[in-house]
């Protein structure tokens, strides 16, 4: 929903708080995961997902989520799918190009990371998105690429 | 303009040390000479000729022709296919691709080809919504984002990979540009945004219109303090104003454009609108040439093309200098007097 979306980013802070410390948790529960198995967990894991995300940040579940470095406001909710900051058709009042009646997603972003401790991951460059993962878990996609990154160093 | 190892129109330039790409663009950027750049409007026809045409009038005054990719999201004669007539005949061009309308198999293809056919730059889009265009019941694509598209192009061109991971037998060897909009919100990001580019791997960006050389002068002066203009050549988009109807409905129809109110009531008052149109932006292109850090200009005059010509002849901005084009007559007129 657009207006809880936008109280979402007004709490940027707050969510990037509470998104630290939830990552921590499922990070520990690795053993657990890998325990009744990555996929048997992905479907409630998913479920969860997109029911939470959805109704705070409208998220499209592309399975690669980057709320952390965009202000907390989703980029898939851009007409445009921009995923590396605001295209050049922004209106003089902030507004989306496409669909006047929406502010624009990244200037939303830009508002919303300016809340956060570590708001200047908006400036890192986004990699293309992998379009197969969509509706797919990217918490879990997440806790295993930093366990697999922890063996890697380890 | 002319250069000792020029070769037969439609074969490229020997690559010169630190340059990436064949073309008299980048030679000309690099050499420190301010550029010249002009939008040549796609023909609504198949008729090569018509592009011909179109790209004549621009004959002496541009050092590259951008053709654009179904700008505003209106369907003309396809940049690859422009590029594909312009190149044959040794013209410099600057194809835009814009995400809108294909997905990463056909935008790497396309790169491909174009880099076969001589073409030496590209411009990295975004594009426009297809709202704004003749066809709105179309399908949006932006598979890729105009970031995702450069760091693809440039890793074509240095790793020689495609984006799969999949080998270049031969690398395309472009000079790869992106759009920047210095005039509308968030302004505070948009140097940052710049920034990304950069790092994605622009090389050189063509600025939306500039109608407020204030909001430039600002843009730019962030942009020196963080030392970009040394990363990237910076061509600011310039274009005459018809009339002050035309302004007002470029200003509230056309996405990004941001035009003052000083510069519609100047046009509102004034006896001849178009000339002072032209005049204005005569001024508004001497006035970006003082700004340090600014590489060159970027002409957009839309159905105005055949006015590119005298607006850049009177600006000076050249200092003489003919860039070259396929139908001069003979290979020693490389400069012209200048009052």
């Amino acid at each position: 929903m657009y207006a809880v979306r936008r109280w979402s980013v007004r709490h940027a802070r707050f969510f990037e708080w509470l998104y630290e410390h939830f990552e921590s948790i499922i990070v520990a529960l690795h053993p657990l995961w890998l325990k009744i198995g990555y996929e048997r967990v992905e479907k409630p894991i998913v479920a969860v997902e997109r029911r939470v995300k959805g109704f705070l940040f409208d998220c499209r579940m592309c399975g690669h989520c980057v709320l952390s470095s965009t202000g907390m406001s989703c980029p898939m909710n851009c007409p445009k799918e921009l995923r590396n900051g605001p295209c050049g058709g922004v209106r003089a009042n902030g507004n989306c190009e496409v669909n006047p009646g929406m502010r624009c997603v990244w200037v939303e972003a830009y508002e919303g990371s300016r809340r956060m401790r570590k708001g200047h991951y908006i400036l890192d460059v986004q990699t293309v998105l992998d379009r197969s993962h969509k509706g797919t878990s990217s918490w879990l996609r997440e806790v295993r690429r930093l366990h697999d990154e922890r063996a890697r160093r380890d | 303009m002319y250069f000792e190892d020029e070769p037969v129109p439609g074969y490229s330039l020997p690559i010169l040390p630190g340059h990436v790409s064949p073309g008299r663009f980048e030679r000309v950027l690099r050499s420190g000479k301010f550029a010249v750049t002009a939008e040549l409007a796609p023909p609504d026809s198949a008729d090569p000729e018509e592009v011909f045409l179109r790209a004549r009038i621009f004959d002496g005054f541009v050092d590259a022709i951008n053709a654009t990719d179904g700008s505003g999201a209106n369907c003309h004669m396809s940049s690859v296919g422009v590029c594909a007539l312009l190149t044959r005949v040794g013209y410099s061009t600057i194809m835009q691709i814009s995400c809108r309308d294909r997905n990463r198999i056909a935008i790497q293809g396309d790169i491909l080809g174009a880099a076969a056919m001589g073409v030496a730059n590209i411009l990295c889009l975004t594009g426009d919504g297809v709202q704004a265009g003749d066809q709105p019941g179309a399908k949006p694509v932006f598979d890729f984002d105009c970031m995702t598209l450069l760091a693809t192009a440039r890793r074509m061109r240095d790793e020689s990979q495609l984006l799969s991971g999949r080998k270049l037998d031969f690398s395309p060897k472009i000079f790869l540009g992106a759009a920047s909009n210095p005039f509308v919100e968030p302004l505070d990001f948009r140097v940052d945004r710049l920034a990304k580019k950069v790092a994605a791997g622009a090389q050189y960006v063509q600025t939306q219109y500039c109608y407020d050389v204030g909001r430039l002068k600002r843009f730019m002066a962030r942009v020196r303090e963080r030392e970009l203009d040394k990363k990237v050549f910076i061509l600011v988009g310039v274009g005459p104003l018809a009339s002050a109807r035309a302004a007002a409905w470029i200003r509230d129809h056309v996405p990004g454009v941001h035009i003052p109110d000083v510069v519609i009531e100047r046009l509102a008052k004034a006896e001849k609108p178009k000339l002072e149109g032209k005049k204005l932006c005569i001024e508004l292109i001497q006035k970006i040439r003082e700004i340090p850090g600014v590489a060159g200009v970027h002409l957009m005059a839309y159905r105005q093309e055949e006015s590119v010509a005298e607006i850049v002849d009177a600006s000076g901005v050249l200092e003489g200098r003919v860039p070259w084009h396929p139908n001069r007559s003979t290979n020693t007129d490389t400069m012209r007097l200048v009052q």
